[in-house]
């Protein structure tokens, strides 16, 4: 057992003691396929819950984004994500002659799952923003990867905006029924569509 | 009798967790065979409920042999994370605002532990006042600084309450395993056992007879079927069952029965106020995954317990006598 693979395990419980991390797989049982998971994001624990949330055997296989500018800027964010997380690095500048999808195509390629948060930025209105693209190109090249909508309920109240200090708050992990790409979908129209399949996962409080 | 007395507190102690697991080592196995002769359809709601309540036991016991050989450090830390647990699913049902996380964080990082500190140096007369006294000051300190006027007082009397009843109610169970009884020491497991037993049976009395009286309930907006016969019931059940069971105690027989009798009516009534609790967070059950985030449950098996513990611990002590 190498030093990351502790690491893992060791924020895996973390995640667990305070958030509880409780995934439920409402739409698909968790299954050794290539999926892009995507899901609302409010916070900077969403990533670790929804990765605390699969089981152990498909934690190595799932890949998060990381911006490159800021997780390579030290050495050990630069460890945590690459050999902890094994994250996928993209980079917040544009240039004209790269694709900006070009680190995720490759991963998909070589079979890999990720994780992607497509409203871009975190948001705490509750409601989800609009999806950015990235996600409607991916489905276009990658027919038979699956799309799991997942929702992840209660995070923000465990890590306010500008808090440090995580409190200890029971949060879920809902993931729902495999999303396709309709044929001559429009791209509007299909990220419509996935948003509504996460916003739809949220737990109706009665 | 005479024979057990003869026997060494460990000893002693020995045999009451022998007698409880192959009790319930026979009760489960009765139960399986029963489940099992029927097993041409599937088995009833009844049995597998039963088994569920009996799994729950084996959990309760476990818990409790654990606490007893882990020795005092061993005890204080289990029951530390039961609190953290409960409270946890307590606040989560609660809905806090952001400007209380400063709030939670004392809760939580500071309060929780130094409680559990103070009973793992059985400062039993700080014990008793930290968090009625300092922490109720404290707390409303720290949120007024958050400087969030809406809601202050609703805000902190949640925080309080779930930090009553999780913290302060829950640690006073291994409180009892370390009290010093002169002429009982060391036999503080006797103590918390007769705590726990009879305020389950007063609480399985008291469900059983209002299912059988069929009264008019008292609340029924909150528990259908909680009548003051049925409670009464259960905390005579507590009271007969401590009487008999006063030779693991250091009273005598009518004491015990009064012990029983309080430790039961307090549980049974904990019961009942945390079902209040759950009707106006929205959930039937603690563990209605269904309704509500992530709850598992905890707080459902531990209430009878938090509410019973310090009615039961002071008591004791009042009645005792004990000084530091």
């Amino acid at each position: 057992m190498t030093r990351a693979d502790i690491m893992g395990l060791l924020l895996a419980f973390i995640a667990r003691l305070i958030t509880g991390a409780q995934g439920h797989w409402k739409g698909c049982p968790p299954k050794a396929e290539q999926r892009i998971y995507f899901a609302n994001h409010q916070s900077h624990l969403d990533w670790v819950l929804i990765w605390a949330a699969l089981p152990h055997d498909l934690r190595a296989s799932t890949r998060p984004i990381a911006a490159r500018d800021y997780w390579t800027s030290s050495p050990f964010k630069q460890w945590l994500t690459t050999e902890v997380f094994h994250a996928v690095y993209v980079s917040r500048q544009r240039t004209d002659d790269q694709d900006p999808l070009e680190p995720l195509v490759d991963a998909l390629t070589s079979g890999d799952s990720l994780v992607i948060f497509p409203e871009g930025t975190r948001s705490n209105k509750g409601e989800p923003q609009f999806f950015k693209s990235g996600l409607y190109h991916l489905a276009e090249q990658f027919p038979g990867v699956q799309l799991i909508p997942a929702w992840i309920d209660n995070v923000q109240r465990v890590m306010p905006k500008g808090e440090v200090v995580p409190v200890p708050i029971l949060c879920t992990v809902t993931f729902g029924a495999p999303l396709h790409l309709r044929k001559g979908e429009d791209k509007r129209d299909f990220l419509q569509r996935a948003r509504q399949a996460v916003v739809d996962l949220r737990p109706v409080f009665t | 009798m005479n024979m057990l007395r003869t026997l060494s507190v460990s000893e002693q102690v020995a045999l009451l967790f022998l007698v409880l697991f192959g009790l319930l080592a026979l009760a489960t196995a009765t139960v399986s065979y029963r489940a099992m002769r029927r097993s041409g359809d599937a088995p009833s709601a009844r049995s597998l409920r039963l088994l569920r309540d009996l799994r729950s036991l084996w959990v309760g016991s476990v818990v409790f042999w654990l606490a007893w050989i882990a020795g005092p450090v061993g005890a204080t830390l289990l029951f530390g994370v039961f609190s953290f647990l409960a409270l946890r699913e307590f606040i989560t049902l609660a809905h806090t605002r952001r400007s209380d996380h400063r709030s939670l964080l004392l809760a939580f990082f500071v309060v929780l532990p130094a409680q559990y500190v103070i009973v793992g140096i059985r400062g039993f007369d700080l014990f008793t006042v930290f968090i009625p006294v300092y922490v109720f000051l404290a707390l409303p300190m720290i949120s007024a600084l958050a400087g969030d006027p809406e809601r202050f007082l609703e805000r902190n009397a949640k925080i309080q309450w779930g930090i009553t009843v999780c913290v302060y109610g829950l640690s006073h169970a291994p409180a009892l395993l370390l009290l010093e009884v002169p002429g009982f020491e060391g036999r503080g497991a006797f103590l918390l056992f007769f705590l726990v037993v009879v305020a389950a049976t007063a609480q399985i009395v008291q469900e059983a007879m209002s299912r059988w009286l069929r009264r008019r309930p008292v609340a029924r907006r909150i528990d259908r079927s909680f009548s003051y016969r049925a409670w009464a019931c259960g905390a005579l059940a507590g009271a007969a069952l401590g009487a008999l069971m006063f030779w693991i105690t250091p009273f005598q027989a009518w004491q015990a029965a009064v012990m029983g009798l309080v430790a039961g009516a307090a549980g049974t009534m904990g019961e009942f106020v945390m079902k209040a609790l759950k009707k106006d967070a929205g959930v039937r059950y603690w563990g209605n995954t269904a309704s509500v985030t992530g709850a598992v449950g905890l707080l459902d098996r531990v209430a009878p317990l938090c509410f019973a513990a310090p009615v039961f611990f002071h008591v004791v002590r009042w009645y005792l006598q004990l000084r530091p």
